[in-house]
């Protein structure tokens, strides 16, 4: 049984079956307030898949990208649950999540044509600025073939970006929880690592060194 | 639970050092801190993004050494316990999110915490225990009960406050606090004014020891008669470190050499004097023959000698925790938390988040109904 945690735009806590069979979804659409309602969410997740923690086998950390302050409520919360059942994390692009969602949708719809047609998935990034990676089609591990890794783009350039080389743009203003911990399911039935260790900021801290000290003026 | 010895994890992340402690009632089984001050100092001050990247990091190493120095499982833990606030929004969060998460994943209840009243917790850890006594080759062992009520004055980079103690647990009171820079931030300024490297408490120390601390009659902040109506006890170092700035640019631009060790010798008094007159009055107006010393910038040898002698010159008796347990550290968190719960506190709610400003009137925070 999978705990999937993912704090990268709202929060979302999902328990999936290794299968992919969907026990529980739950989240708040809230921008902010990650570190209040995460407690509950992963209580809420739980009950309504009528588990415990101890049936929690894996927890899927969604690393984002996303704005850091949340991002970093989820992927602790994700070590440290792993960590009080002494289970692994299994770390998650957050855009993962969201395009396999767009294409477990279009195939069901049948919605594009081509289904390898690439396209990307764009999020707010806060500061004028998008975070998208781009995707096209599923391999077959059933797991969405990744063809740029996330990167920001100012907001009024991404379109153009994407344009030139031919990439549909796919909004999302949440990250699916259960698609999230489906992912991670079929990353551990393939045996493979899909994320990165640690949080994709994709941004240094806003630091500015130190000149000289002001001057007061005599 | 266990609620005459509680075994407690305390996680804390109020700044920049990421403290996990353990606990077992008031004996300290371990209090592991990883510190992202390094990271800091090309900086000159502490940058909260970058603090609070490195909590995430550094969150489940410490928790594993913490562990391991404790020789305790996690499934031995009766209650996690957290810091809610005071402190710096986005370093909170990480803690907070990580101790809902293990609560929940552990089904054990959570304690969230006040950061400031855990600095006074730290004071009645015992360290002399065959489980502690390698922990901290402190002389004092700390352990001894509170004595109420008690004036507390905590001091260091993040903060400057001096409280009223009627009861840990239940009745702190604010008596003041800096308007502006907490006193460890004017000891950074101030060092960097004087191409002292980050940490500036240490370098001003060790610069200030050849020095003669009355050479410059430097501004005691909010110490005229004026400002005692409104602000007794509060502080304020902003003059004073711009005070410091203009006297060196005098000195420079009347081109004499500074005098670094005066300056800095200087400084330290006017800090020192103003945060042991504003204590010693805070006791003597409130009846209070306590004084107990916490923070980071406790560790300053001048502030507790002035402390001691001026504190002993007016019948006050002075407890300072052993100095590992004056930094922030999750050990307090843990110990203020075991407080709680023998006390037969109920736990807190899974519904509350960092409060950067969190009063220090709430020991507790989101406390469930009984
Ligand atoms: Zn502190």
């Amino acid at each position: 049984m999978i705990l999937g945690i993912d704090t990268s735009l709202g929060s979302a806590v999902a328990v999936v079956e290794p299968d992919g069979v969907v026990r529980s979804q739950v989240e708040s659409t809230d921008p902010r307030g990650h570190a209040e309602v995460i407690g509950v969410l992963i209580q809420q997740a739980l009950a309504e898949a009528s588990v415990t923690a101890a049936d929690i086998t894996h927890v899927a950390a969604g690393m984002g990208p996303g704005p850091f302050t949340g991002l970093r409520v989820g992927i602790a919360a994700a070590r440290t649950f792993a960590l009080g059942r002494g289970i692994p994390v299994v770390p998650v692009v957050s855009h993962d999540a969201v395009a396999l969602e767009l294409l477990l949708h279009d195939a069901l719809t049948g919605g594009l044509d081509g289904e390898d047609e690439p396209f990307a998935v764009v999020t707010d990034a806060r500061r004028r600025e998008f975070a998208y990676s781009v995707y096209g089609g599923l391999d077959d591990d059933g797991l969405p073939i990744r063809i740029a890794e996330p990167a920001l783009a100012p907001r009024d350039d991404l379109d153009a970006v994407l344009i030139r080389d031919g990439i549909l743009r796919r909004d999302a203003d949440r990250v699916p929880g259960a698609i999230l911990a489906l992912c991670a399911a079929r990353a551990l039935a393939a045996d493979r690592v899909i994320g990165p260790a640690d949080a994709l900021y994709l941004r240094s801290p806003d630091v500015t060194l130190p000149g000289a000290p002001k001057r007061v003026g005599i | 639970m266990n609620r005459s010895e509680p075994l407690i994890l305390g996680i804390e992340t109020s700044c920049d050092e990421t403290g996990i402690g353990i606990v077992r009632g008031r004996t300290l089984l371990s209090n592991t801190i990883a510190s992202s001050m390094d990271e800091h100092a090309r900086y000159g001050g502490v940058v909260p993004e970058v603090a609070a990247r490195a909590h995430l990091e550094a969150l489940e190493p410490a928790i594993q050494a913490a562990l391991a120095e404790s020789g305790v499982a996690l499934s031995d833990i009766d209650a996690v316990a957290v810091t809610s606030g005071p402190g710096l929004a986005g370093a909170l969060m990480v803690g907070v999110g990580a101790a809902k998460a293990l609560a929940v994943s552990l089904d054990r209840p959570l304690y969230a915490v006040n950061h400031l009243v855990g600095h006074i917790a730290a004071d009645i850890l015992d360290l002399d225990t065959p489980a502690s006594r390698a922990l901290d080759p402190a002389e004092d062992k700390g352990g001894a009960p509170l004595e109420y009520p008690t004036v507390a004055l905590l001091v260091s980079g993040g903060h400057t406050s001096l409280l009223l103690v009627r009861d840990l647990t239940s009745d702190v009171v604010l008596l003041g606090e800096t308007m502006d820079d907490a006193a460890g931030e004017a000891f950074d300024k101030v060092a960097r004014l004087l191409g002292l490297p980050y940490p500036g408490g240490p370098e001003i120390d060790r610069a200030a020891a050849s020095g003669d601390p009355d050479a410059i009659r430097f501004p005691r902040g909010l110490s005229r008669q004026s400002d005692m109506a409104g602000h007794r006890y509060d502080f304020s170092f902003s003059g004073l470190k711009t005070a410091v700035a203009r006297w060196v640019e005098q000195r420079e631009a009347a081109g004499g050499p500074i005098p670094v060790a005066d300056v800095a010798a200087s400084f330290r008094e006017a800090v020192v004097d103003v945060l042991v007159t504003k204590a010693l009055a805070a006791c003597r107006d409130h009846g209070v023959p306590r004084l107990l010393l916490g923070g980071g910038v406790i560790a300053n040898r001048r502030l507790r000698d002035v402390a001691l002698e001026r504190a002993a010159a007016e019948g006050v008796t002075v407890r300072i925790p052993p100095l590992s347990l004056c930094t922030d550290n999750g050990a307090m968190i843990a110990a203020l938390a075991a407080e709680l719960v023998m006390s037969g506190r109920p736990p807190s709610t899974l519904e509350f988040g960092a409060d950067s400003t969190l009063p220090v009137t709430e020991i507790q925070v989101a406390e469930a109904v009984a």
